[in-house]
């Protein structure tokens, strides 16, 4: 399209968005800003019942998420609802990624309604979100992490998208594919940014979420994507015809478990869980800590390890999180909790991680060493790129 | 698993060397290199074999690829548009090939016409980084989704056969 055309249809396009905005201010928006949040219990505060986790002693200072600033990589099943979750919760900031639109098939899972089919995802959540709570500062990108020209402006954001300008206080990657987490792990290592990865498999009957420390606990790239056993033969698994399947229930436990663990990191209560698994077959929640491989293949990864390892560690008095084989103190129906936590946090190696928490798996294994397919390789050349490209133009 | 016919396919395809992503301005000339040696072999591969099924060309960059594919049934071409972008952390992860075209016509596809792949591809790309190419996406990846998907799509009647002019 011409200059002269684009001009064109942002007029058109602004024209239509001011009768918009007529049509909304009639139902005006629900509330004007609140300057702070207050504890007081009256049913015009939208904050009251969060500030009385403050009054039990349960969080010792809930107004702090005024000023926290969280990305939100994925703006899908999970990613909305998260999304969601922390807009009521107050949070200060969200900062929203995503290429996609809105589109019917999405309407069997949560957030997005079927008038906002054709909009982008961005778009339409921002809208949604400042109506719930206009509090919340939304910013939006429309668009691929995973390309070129996209990839050093999220990087960017990352740095610098928080509230005061620097790096924002949790990245949560909400994405559906292998290409975008590797895309934010490899963001993550190189910022040292801490981020919690999630998923639902795609046969909608397991998930998982997983904090990612650089340097401190395993990355993305340290082993083969973990899959939370679904109790499903592969082989009797029908892939034939469909991709994915999704269920709003599996997609909204997820985003739930990834909403609780920020709060508790953000703002530092209870403990937040290191790897957390769901299998909606069997109703079991497997969690694990998993170490960094030191034959990782992202070479941040390894750099981040070398400085944690040089970081004195603050001496912990710490309880150990992992519960072992506790019997419930009123264990009257014989319920005891079983021990799917191994004691230790788990070695990663380049195959297989070792001692992963049973009911937890890798993908697919990998050759320990160099291997993989044997065969001709391309010789060396002295033929120009351009020449190349000619050459397979013409064929 | 992998038939037999994509493992001898495969194993024509020359192996690339350098293990370099599209950020490395350097290394990623000298992969591209790579790339395109590897495509041309392969594509002379199928004429050779009278099988010639796509062509594919870049941006300045190689960061964008773009180009046809086409199937042959019942004696009738049916041809495609493709198209790719090479992500950041390639070749760690493939590239996800597009037929944009197709897009909404089958459920085997994600969003965008992102064709979906069987689950040895994941596996098996893993386990070659970075010797495979784009020409092995092609030949791993979209080779075996047409054989299975355009038949399926046409007895369906979702595409017709369009007369084309370069036939
Ligand atoms: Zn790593």
């Amino acid at each position: 399209m011409s200059v002269e055309g684009l001009k064109a249809k942002i007029k058109q396009l602004e024209e239509e968005l001011a009768v918009q905005k007529s049509i909304n201010a009639q139902n005006a928006p629900a509330r004007e800003k609140i300057a702070q949040m207050s504890s007081e219990v009256v049913d015009s505060n939208p904050y009251s019942r969060l500030m009385a986790l403050k009054r039990m002693g349960i969080v010792d200072n809930y107004e702090r998420i005024r000023e926290l600033s969280v990305a939100v990589v994925g703006v899908g099943g999970v990613g909305s609802v998260t999304a969601e979750m922390l807009t009521r919760c107050g949070i200060g900031k969200l900062v929203l990624f995503d290429y996609d639109k809105v589109e019917l098939a999405n309407m069997n899972r949560l957030f997005f309604q079927p008038h906002q089919a054709g909009l982008s995802k961005v778009a339409a959540a921002a809208y949604t979100l400042r109506d719930i709570n206009p509090d919340v500062e939304i910013e939006t990108h429309n668009y691929n992490i995973t390309t070129i020209e996209n990839f050093n402006h999220f990087m960017e954001r990352i740095q610098k998208g928080s509230l005061s300008g620097g790096p924002v206080d949790l990245v949560l990657s909400c994405v559906d594919n292998f290409e975008a987490r590797m895309a934010i792990n490899t963001a993550c290592n190189e910022l040292n940014q801490i981020w919690f990865e999630s998923g639902v498999a795609e046969n909608a009957v397991s998930g998982h979420i997983q904090l990612i420390i650089p340097g401190e606990t395993a990355c993305f790239a340290c082993a083969p994507p973990l899959v939370v056993a679904s109790n499903i033969d592969e082989k009797t698994l029908k892939r034939e015809g469909v991709c994915a399947a999704s269920l709003p229930t599996t997609m909204g436990i997820v985003a739930g478990f990834l909403v609780q663990n920020t709060l508790k990191f953000l703002l530092k209560f209870g403990q937040t869980t290191h790897y957390l698994g769901y299998s909606a077959l069997t109703d079991f929640f497997p969690t694990m800590q998993l170490k960094p491989n030191p034959a990782c293949d992202d070479s941040f990864c390894l750099e981040r390890q070398k400085e944690f390892a040089a970081k004195p560690k603050p001496e912990v008095v710490e309880v150990s999180p992992v519960v072992e084989e506790v019997v419930h103190e009123d264990n009257e129906w014989g319920i005891s909790l079983v021990d799917e936590t191994p004691a230790d946090a788990v070695e990663v190696t380049q195959s297989k991680p070792v001692g992963l928490a049973h009911g937890v798996d890798v993908a697919y294994e990998l050759p320990a060493a160099e291997s993989g397919s044997s065969g001709p390789t391309v010789q060396d050349t002295d033929i120009s790129l351009e020449q190349l490209m000619a050459q397979m133009k013409k064929i | 698993m992998v038939d037999d016919s994509t493992r001898k396919t495969l194993s024509c395809i020359p192996l690339l060397k350098t293990k370099a992503g599209p950020r490395e301005k350097d290394l990623w000339v000298q992969r591209l290199k790579e790339e395109y040696q590897a495509l041309i072999q392969y594509v002379q591969n199928n004429k050779t074999a009278d099988n010639d099924w796509f062509r594919l060309e870049s941006n300045e960059q190689g960061t964008r690829w773009f180009g046809k594919c086409w199937y042959i049934h019942n004696l009738l071409k049916y041809e495609f548009d493709v198209e790719f972008d090479i992500p950041v952390t390639y070749p760690a992860t493939a590239p996800e090939i597009a037929l944009p075209e197709l897009d909404g016509k089958t459920a085997k596809m994600y969003r965008g016409g992102k064709i979906c792949l069987t689950d040895h591809f994941k596996p098996l790309w893993a386990r070659n980084v970075p010797k495979f190419g784009i020409a092995h996406a092609m030949a791993l990846g979209l080779g075996p989704w047409l054989a299975v998907e355009i038949p399926d799509l046409i007895e369906k009647g979702v595409i017709q056969y369009k007369e084309k002019s370069d036939v």
